[in-house]
């Protein structure tokens, strides 16, 4: 297994390579350094002697991907790609164009992400698989089909609207949570209890049905008939076989996705005032911030990345037939 | 069981009926209710707090509770006034050598001191890396001050040269304060880029200590302007000690920086710095006190204005600034009481405010039952469409394209387009000079004669034939070349927001219509935008200009042949050269405010309309929203260094918060009830089915 660990490692060296020179490309096809010095310096006031400095001072006065007046080894290694890259795969991410460090940034700004994600990815997951299986259970009956389509409905509405409705409902109308903002440790209870709810709730339409198929398809296997043949009740069947094994799947959609929750939700935290990874992105990217938005979308590789590999050997755990080799 | 669950149900009733008359979605810590504590919200991070470097209003809202210039605005007075701040009183222009420098001596008042911090600490100047890494804030170590000194001025002008830091105004000052350009050099040469570059090392020729409380500053020739600068953080006092203890290892690390910890004399001191959720000033417990004016302009009175009087300052204790990016949260909690004050956004402005037909804009029936207030006034900016000078079409001074200028302010109705895109607030440009600014003429003197007749005591804008006669005059009649028979088609470029722009286009392309041009409106991103007007490739564009600082020159030097953009990179964004204007351009921006500069500003407003370089836009009425509870709120758009001035009915807000945000608790028990009950069909059948013998085989 190590040698697999050791092999998808190694893999993932050339994508995240790829995957920041994409990163790098985009973004300075639509920004120049001049642009990102005139949106930090301000509009008024500038001279072309303050873009010359900025750029100089954070090394962008430099050839984007080949400098051609450079000796000849260095043709590559004096642009601004090579320099702004090789510090990220030793994670350092330096400082933003603002001069906050962005590690530090990171940091504090990863446990009010956490703070809304794991909750949502939790109650999510134990609501989905719920009702998921409650319309299993109750395949082909009304319920199953009201509940179907309840989860067709949830799905056809934008994730907008259930924030802007959760907050004018819960919020403006009954005054039962804050509209938004955030406050540290157990204080941050009555901030996260609404975007945790439209969280789960946004995604059950989706979730649900996904988790409905899976069983659906477990509980048309051999071994299910063989249960019930025996005798067992419906709810041991579903919730001590057919569970257990489509753990697999299930496993496949939560486990690459735990890595990710660092990065935050972009619109949930933006609405909601809540100050983490997400809405460091978004602000980034208004703010032609590339330092920000190249060290984050090197972060989101690296824990996709993971997420996968931590899925491959999710596997073993669950199913003994499975080896990594 | 059954038990256990009617003790649980019991137990989340009793939870229930105790939260009955506290506030549930109060977004602040329970300690803080009924302090003396301003609730405000900032929407951008800010992106510099170092008073060299910041230059935006959103970061004044910080800076200019903090940071003490030595001078600043009387709060209440219009037109605006200079009055002493640490000053003893407003410097005079000293002249001398016949003119070739003007000297300004600042005496500081004595016995002013800085706000309690860890850089006036000796031992906190030599902290270790691991000592620095413990730090949650630089106040968790101990607190010194010391008294303000003119040296302190004078570092703070030497930062404005300093290689690592960009300060806006550099180029602006190296070209009038005595040596900054060499001074600026001598540190380039001297800077190591790493550690504390001690600026008392190096002199600065134009910027002398007379003694302890008095420096002097020496200006090439004449530059009347100066002291309005001097109104301005640029130009606060920064103390060597702050930039020592933060240019120690380990601390940018940490985000400990002076461009984010303020060291000031002012009211308030920045305790709080996360600028992702929230910031907060408290009072400053050394602040050397000031009282609250006693003098206003007309009105202020009546308003209350002058209620407080002579009383010391500041009244709030704490001003809590939360992060809040989006408008529709912002806007809810402040109708929850949960901001004191607030703008007002478009989307909002008809729940928020009426606009009668004739008479001054009032607050809505809601906002009035809650005692809302408005508060209004034209700000100190103008927005405009340029004609870019250097186009063959559009610019120059031939008849020909002046004729097409005119035709086209004629059709372009700035009144539309205040009513429909701005809610009328506004007041069409009669030139490039706002309201409340000297130079400015009211009334039937101050119309623009191209564009406007005086009927019935007021402006009214010349009929749509009259612009079309000019089109034809300037040789395009029926919107068609006369020479070439080809429809005339313009370009305009702008800067795209979203799909909300459409309207705005549609409108704009419909007032070329009206003369029968074709209008191709090129809109794209603000840095594309500002790279066309460096390059001079476009046509017509819209541009605006918020001021400085009170004085026409501000306003003027926007058509300043010699500081056209294309050719000098200046703020003449239309390129548009007159000489004789510029001739009097230069002889009026040194003179103190008279008859004589006023007849030259008259004059050159004149030219200005005459030639039409810009279709004269829109000077902004600024509306705000403040509850019944925050008193001494008057809208300053020279300077944000209001809250020392506004006093809070701390009593009022909790009492009207609490009747505003009663929680609403039945559709919580009428949703577990729904809950509960749809439950009920999926048990039956549950049970109906355990219960159901085998079926027998088809």
């Amino acid at each position: 297994m190590l040698a697999y660990i050791v092999r998808r490692v190694l893999y993932a060296i050339p994508i995240l390579v790829g995957v920041n020179l994409i990163t790098f490309v985009l973004f300075f096809v639509v920004n120049t350094p001049d642009d990102m010095a005139r949106m930090q310096l301000g509009a008024k006031r500038v001279t072309s002697e303050a873009i010359e400095k900025w750029k100089a001072e954070r090394g962008y006065d430099k050839p984007l991907l080949f400098n051609a007046a450079a000796p000849r080894g260095a043709k590559l290694t004096q642009t601004v790609f090579y320099e702004k890259s090789v510090r990220l795969f030793a994670f350092d991410f330096g400082a933003a164009e603002d001069n906050r460090d962005i590690a530090n940034e990171i940091r504090m700004r990863m446990w009010p992400s956490l703070a809304l994600a794991v909750p949502v990815l939790i109650v999510g997951l134990a609501v989905n698989i719920t009702f998921a299986l409650f319309m299993a259970f109750f395949r082909a009956t009304y319920l199953d089909f009201w509940g179907v389509v309840l989860c067709v409905a949830l799905m056809s509405i934008s994730a907008l609207f259930y924030i802007i409705g959760g907050q004018y409902v819960a919020s403006k109308l009954w005054h039962l949570v804050p509209i938004s903002g955030y406050a540290g440790g157990f204080d941050a209870a009555k901030f996260l209890v609404l975007p945790v709810l439209i969280g789960v709730l946004a995604g059950i339409g989706s979730g649900g049905r996904w988790y409905r198929t899976l069983f659906l398809e477990e509980m048309s296997r051999d071994y299910v008939r063989t249960a019930r043949a025996k005798g067992l009740a419906e709810s041991v069947v579903l919730f001590r076989h057919v569970l257990k094994n489509a753990m697999i799947p299930i496993l496949t959609g939560v486990v690459v996705v735990i890595p990710l929750l660092f990065m935050g939700s972009l619109l949930s935290e933006s609405f909601f005032g809540i100050p983490g990874l997400g809405s460091y992105t978004i602000d980034a990217i208004q703010a032609q911030d590339f330092a920000v938005v190249r060290s984050m979308v090197f972060i989101g590789s690296v824990l996709y990345i993971l997420g996968l590999l931590l899925t491959d050997l999710s596997y073993t755990l669950v199913d003994p037939r499975i080896r990594l080799q | 069981m059954r038990l256990r669950i009617t003790l649980i149900l019991l137990a989340f009733l009793a939870f229930l009926l105790s939260a009955c008359g506290e506030v549930w979605n109060d977004p602040y810590p329970a300690q803080e209710r009924g302090k003396n504590i301003l609730y405000s919200s900032f929407a951008e991070r800010p992106k510099h707090l170092d008073p060299v470097q910041s230059y935006t209003e959103d970061e004044a809202n910080f800076t200019q509770q903090v940071y003490e210039p030595p001078l600043q605005y009387q709060y209440l007075k219009r037109p605006y006034e200079l009055v002493a701040l640490t000053a003893v009183e407003v410097p005079k222009a000293q002249v001398v050598e016949g003119g070739k420098f003007t000297i300004y001596e600042v005496r500081i008042k004595p016995g002013i001191r800085y706000q309690p911090h860890p850089a006036f600490v000796p031992e906190n100047q030599s902290l270790s890396g691991q000592a620095i890494d413990r730090l949650r804030s630089p106040y968790d170590l101990a607190l010194g001050t010391r008294e303000l000194l003119a040296d302190d001025y004078i570092y703070q002008i030497k930062r404005l040269a300093h290689p690592r830091l960009h300060s806006p105004i550099f180029g602006l000052m190296a070209g009038y304060i005595v040596g900054m350009n060499e001074y600026a050099q001598e540190l380039r040469a001297a800077d190591r880029r790493e550690g504390w570059l001690d600026l008392r090392q190096f002199p600065l020729k134009g910027v002398e200590r007379v003694d302890a409380h008095t420096f002097r500053v020496t200006l090439n020739g004449s530059y009347p302007q100066f002291v309005y600068w001097l109104a301005m953080p640029f130009f606060a006092p920064v103390p060597w000690e702050a930039e020592k203890f933060f240019s120690q290892p380990g601390m940018e690390r940490k985000n400990f920086t002076l461009d984010w910890w303020p060291v000031g004399t002012g009211a308030y001191m920045l305790t709080e710095n996360n600028p992702n959720a929230r910031m907060v000033l408290e009072r400053n417990p050394n602040f050397h006190g000031e009282q609250y004016p006693r003098e206003g302009e007309a009105g202020d009175r009546k308003q209350g204005l002058l209620a407080d009087a002579g009383k010391p300052i500041p009244f709030i204790d704490k001003v809590v600034f939360s992060r809040e990016k989006e408008s529709i949260p912002y806007w809810n909690k402040f109708l929850q009481g949960y901001y004191d004050m607030s703008g007002i956004n478009s989307d909002v402005f008809d729940q928020a405010v009426r606009v009668p037909i004739e008479g001054d804009a009032a607050v809505s029936p809601e906002m009035q039952e809650k005692g809302i207030q408005l508060s209004t006034s034209v700000g100190t900016s103008t927005g405009y469409l340029a004609f870019n000078w250097d186009d063959p079409v559009v610019g120059g001074s031939s008849e020909r394209a002046r004729k097409l200028r005119y035709a086209i302010s004629v059709a372009f109705d700035v009144e539309e387009q205040i009513s429909i895109f701005s809610n009328g607030r506004g007041i069409a440009a009669q030139g490039p000079i706002a309201p409340g600014i000297f130079g400015y003429t009211e009334g039937r003197e101050g119309i623009n004669p191209v564009v406007y007749d005086w009927v019935d005591g007021k402006p009214q804008r010349k009929p749509i034939e009259v612009a079309r006669r000019l089109l034809a005059e300037a040789g395009y009649p029926d919107g068609r070349d006369a020479r070439t028979g080809r429809p005339l088609v313009l370009y305009l470029d702008t800067v795209a927001r979203g799909p909300g722009d459409k309207a705005v286009f549609d409108w704009t392309r419909a007032q070329f219509d009206k003369l029968s041009i074709q209008l191709e409106i090129r809109a794209t991103d603000w840095n594309r935008f500002q790279e066309k007007i460096r390059k001079g490739t476009t046509q017509i564009f819209r541009l605006g200009w918020n001021a400085d600082y009170p004085d026409p020159e501000n306003f003027l030097f926007l058509l300043h042949g010699p500081q056209a953009k294309v050719r000098s990179q200046g703020e003449n964004a239309a390129n548009y050269v007159n000489p004789e204007y510029d001739a009097l351009f230069e002889k009026m921006k040194n003179m103190e405010n008279s008859p004589e500069r006023k007849r030259i500003i008259d004059r050159m407003v004149d030219i200005a309309r005459h030639d039409a370089p810009w279709i004269w836009g829109v000077h902004p009425k600024d509306y705000s929203l403040r509850h019944a509870w925050l008193a001494n709120n008057k809208p300053n758009n020279m300077a944000r260094n209001n809250i020392k001035y506004l006093k809070i009915d701390v009593a009022k807000r909790e009492a009207l918060r609490r009747q505003w945000n009663r929680p609403v608790l039945w559709p919580l028990a009428l949703t577990i009830a729904i809950l509960l009950l749809s439950a009920v069909p999926a048990v039956i059948s549950y049970r109906r089915r355990e219960r159901m013998a085998a079926r027998p085989a088809s």
